[in-house]
């Protein structure tokens, strides 16, 4: 009876060892293309073992500092302060880009306004301009919504848009991405901004300019070419000791079938 | 001998049970203490500290005149609304703010080292050559390399907190932690949906209390009592989809997540218990006294008004301000409604946002220990000083309920 008993703890205990466990953890822009990719990375390797959480940028990478996880996913690039603390922690960042996402400025398809320059949006943004016709529009009081603060969106849009300024106070923030979308698409005067796999049709996006002569529109052909502006890298970030144990999953992530499921879920493949 | 053991065993049995209910009693009683006692202690320790990031220090050039600058003039500065140092009061030279992250546009990143092991000597050199600068930069990034000048900063006091009108916590490099306009909003908000509650949650209390049939009243308070049962999110779902829209048409709003929308969302949640805690009270109403004034020859609504009514005031009182605590601790309803911009309410018409949803959306964000989670926790113990000033008018009433029985 003893032996049976240790032996099959033995092979429980070498089942489980062989078994990978990976969390990945962050960003909620990354969260459904992630999933995918693990759930077709699983189906080829049943034994891998690899958990998805979202939370927010911020709260993947602060994870990787405390140690809570070793793989988080960003929808912006660490920064130098995170960087720092992770290497006072004696850790070794890797980084791997898994995709590439555009985001689109959307508005509600009542508005007359199809276009607006960067400049435009960065006065809509830190409350400069505050009415639709002095941007082109009717007479009607823009409605700014944004999204909360831990949101990787959130950083993107003022570092990569507004120059680095600050939100207006008046700006109104929205806990989740579909509740701007709600929102926008009833409310008359609505800008907002969501990332481009989530445009529907019950709300307007809008065309950009960086350069202040050429509109692009946001689609998933003008962010692979690098004609629209407001595309941003989505990363993998990690610490060097669970490298390998990543690698298989990450050969899978940017092989042929890996970038598929990136181009299916909306973003725009590496490759 | 045996009825002697009986009398043991059962003695024992008894001990037992009343020490197992001290220990429950006494680790409740500890784990709450623990509870309050984290939350202050995290709370607290964000008054004194600077408004800047962790060992943070302000470096300029020497031909400076300033000496101290606030936290406010820093956030403009980073918006670029203050772009010279005269007007605050400093010599007329254009800003130059450099931070850790904009030291890559001065130099090459193999002129920082691979381990940023030349950063001190850089914000050293860079400091002593631009005379406008305004340098950001940890006593890590300085080492013992820094030889000019530095501004202090104001640290954030109980009376910035409390009073302060902007809440950017999240703003580099200077935070903003003022809650005026949070503590505003989650008054407002709170106050409309008693307003609302109140009147027609004590109304269902009286239908039910005496005039509704058995039957009638045995389908109905289920159904209300159900309500508490749902999640809050999907109160808050149903209030953007249905409440939002409504109350942007009826009162040709330009936008329609507002105040407003969050009482009437939160009127709908305290209900059940505004109702249920004063139907309790009205139905403890002794028949004897219903009896009497019904036989003096006074109607059912003189009754309901002039006996019932008084009798069970203070119970009507818990009532409302239970749904009070219920309104005012509320978070994930009100996060969708109320539109969370941080600004000073005027109207129930406006935007604006409560400290349990600012907690809620903000602390899965903030690293652990950095100022901005000192900040969420200085909130939490200011809605904590709230309710429980609700708690002792609660406890107040019940004592006078009690003395009114006598």
């Amino acid at each position: 009876m003893k032996k049976v008993m240790s032996v099959l703890l033995a092979i429980v205990v070498t089942a489980s060892l062989n078994a990978q466990k990976l969390t990945i953890k962050g960003s909620d822009t990354c969260l459904p293309l992630v999933q995918k990719e693990v759930e077709g990375y699983s189906k080829k390797n049943p034994n891998s073992s690899i958990t998805v959480i979202g939370g927010g940028s911020g709260v993947g990478i602060a994870g990787l500092i405390d140690g809570s996880v070793s793989v988080a996913m960003s929808s912006r690039s660490i920064k130098m302060e995170e960087k720092q603390k992770l290497m006072d922690g004696g850790k070794t960042l890797k980084s791997a880009t898994m995709g590439f996402d555009a985001l689109a400025v959307v508005v509600n398809p009542a508005n007359k306004v199809s276009q607006l320059t960067r400049q435009q949006l960065e006065d809509i943004f830190t409350g400069k301009v505050t009415n639709w016709k002095e941007v082109g529009g009717d007479d009607m009081k823009i409605v700014v919504y944004s999204r909360e603060s831990s949101s990787g969106t959130y950083e993107f849009m003022k570092e990569h848009v507004m120059a680095k300024k600050n939100y207006a106070a008046t700006v109104l923030s929205a806990p989740a991405t579909g509740a701007i979308i709600q929102s926008v698409s009833q409310t008359k005067g609505a800008i907002g901004y969501v990332g481009l796999a989530y445009v529907e049709k019950n709300v307007k996006a809008l065309s950009v300019s960086f350069d202040g002569k050429t509109f692009v529109k946001p689609s998933v052909d003008n962010a692979k070419n690098q004609t629209y502006p407001i595309t941003r890298p989505l990363y993998y970030y990690y610490v060097s000791t669970v490298e390998a144990d990543l690698k298989p999953y990450l050969d899978f992530a940017l092989s042929a079938e890996g970038q598929k499921i990136v181009k299916e879920v909306g973003y725009v493949p590496v490759k | 001998m045996v009825s002697n053991l009986n009398k043991q065993l059962k003695d024992f049995k008894e001990r037992f049970i009343e020490g197992i209910l001290m220990v429950s009693g006494t680790v409740t009683t500890v784990a709450v203490l623990l509870i309050i006692i984290f939350l202050f202690k995290e709370g607290v320790s964000l008054f004194g500290k600077s408004p800047l990031e962790n060992n943070i220090s302000i470096l300029v050039n020497e031909k400076n005149p300033l000496t101290a600058i606030t936290a406010a003039q820093i956030k403009d500065i980073s918006d670029q609304k203050i772009t010279n140092w005269k007007q605050i009061g400093g010599a007329d030279d254009s800003i130059i703010l450099v931070t850790i992250n904009e030291l890559s546009t001065y130099y090459t990143d193999d002129q920082l080292g691979d381990n940023l092991q030349f950063v001190p000597d850089k914000v050293n050199e860079l400091v002593g050559k631009t005379p406008g600068i305004l340098g950001l930069f940890s006593t890590k990034n300085l080492g013992d390399k820094y030889t000019h000048k530095y501004l202090s900063i104001k640290d954030i006091t109980i009376g910035s907190f409390l009073f302060g009108k902007q809440w950017f916590p999240t703003a580099t490099p200077a935070a903003q932690m003022g809650i005026l306009p949070l503590i505003l909003g989650t008054l407002w908000v709170s106050f409309g949906a008693i307003l609302f509650a109140l009147p027609i949650g004590i109304a269902a209390a009286i239908y039910l209390a005496e005039i509704a049939g058995k039957r009638m009243r045995n389908t109905i308070k289920p159904i209300i009592e159900l309500l508490s049962g749902i999640p809050s999110v999907v109160f808050g779902f149903f209030g953007l989809v249905v409440i939002v829209p409504i109350i942007q048409k009826l009162f040709h709003l330009d936008v329609g997540e507002t105040g407003l929308a969050g009482s009437i969302v939160l009127a709908i949640m305290a209900l059940p218990t505004i109702i249920t805690v004063s139907e309790d009270a009205m139905r403890t109403t002794p028949r004897l006294m219903k009896e009497a004034s019904l036989a003096l020859g006074a109607t059912q609504w003189q009754t309901i008004v002039r006996v019932i009514i008084p009798y069970s005031f203070s119970g009507i009182s818990a009532a409302a301000i239970l749904g009070i605590g219920r309104a005012i601790g509320e978070t994930m309803a009100v996060i969708f409604v109320t539109g969370s911009a941080n600004v000073i309410p005027h109207t129930l018409l406006q935007p604006m946002h409560t400290i349990p949803a600012v907690i809620a959306a903000e602390l899965g964000e903030v690293s652990q220990g950095g100022r901005h989670y000192k900040a969420l926790f200085a909130l939490g113990c200011v809605l904590f000083i709230m309710t429980f000033i609700v708690n002792l008018i609660v406890q107040y009433i019940f004592s006078k309920r009690k003395h009114n029985q006598v």
